[in-house]
């Protein structure tokens, strides 16, 4: 994918690193329709995982129900510097991954 | 139900508790996410829906949400926890989401959902194997789901 698609900050305190994340995506559920009425498919993310140095430390699986543009927040133990990476994958197989800095 | 059917009944939750799990990693469980009832989509998920209340367990949920497309939603808990989710009782598909703690996560998530009407939100946390819940009504004004 061209554009990026997941913001993202992480800081490092007391030996453990808070996590926010952006991700743009238009979740649709399945349910809207459009105009003319046509069911408008489903189009989400599935699942979220980061990894920390290579180790997963925090995997979600998102629903429909996950409003648009997701956000999540998490916190796991480890260190400024860290190498942080998050990536999705939704129901069509496009996926997105980025690395966050650790500050 | 005589005895037959509760057998049968049995025999169906023990293979999808079997079953699930092997296939669950990074895979999307699509069986609870599909499920439109929170018992079968806790059953699916964790295999089984039998849940204690624990004060542990903590849901930061707005009383009222004025739009529904947007409800923020916080559990945190100190327990070790190894998995977090999220039941909407009354939406459609009630599974929003499911956390799967990996190496010295803290037990937390922070998200954001739809709700399509005023509903119970359940929030659940395996700790060693158990279920906790924590659940809280949230009101909302104007639904996020369908135009």
């Amino acid at each position: 994918m061209a554009k990026k698609t997941i913001r993202g900050k992480a800081k490092a305190r007391n030996g453990m690193i808070d996590v926010k994340l952006l991700m743009k995506h238009p979740m649709e559920t399945g349910l809207r329709k459009d105009k003319d009425g046509n069911k408008i498919p489903e189009h989400f993310i599935q699942t979220v995982t980061a990894t920390n140095n290579g180790t997963v430390v925090f995997s979600t699986e998102f629903n429909t129900a996950v409003s648009k543009d997701p956000y999540l927040a998490f916190s796991y133990a480890g260190a400024k510097g860290d190498a942080l990476n998050v990536s999705w994958a939704d129901n069509t197989g496009a996926t997105d991954s980025a690395d966050i800095k650790v500050k | 139900m005589d005895r037959r059917s509760v057998l049968r009944a049995l025999g169906g939750a023990l293979v999808a508790a079997v079953a699930l799990p092997k296939m669950a990693w990074a895979a999307w469980s699509k069986e609870a996410f599909d499920a439109n009832e929170s018992t079968a989509a806790m059953e699916n998920l964790f295999g089984t829906a039998d849940v204690t209340s624990s004060e542990k367990v903590k849901l930061k949920a707005p009383e009222i949400a004025e739009n529904g497309a947007v409800v923020p939603l916080e559990v945190s808990t100190d327990m070790n926890a190894e998995q977090i989710a999220i039941f909407i009782d009354k939406n459609p598909t009630p599974l929003a989401i499911s956390a799967t703690m990996g190496a010295g996560a803290a037990g937390l998530v922070k998200t954001r959902v739809r709700m399509g009407e005023t509903s119970n939100v359940v929030a659940v946390v395996k700790s060693g194997g158990k279920l906790y819940s924590a659940n809280q009504e949230v009101k909302v004004t104007i639904g996020g789901c369908g135009g």
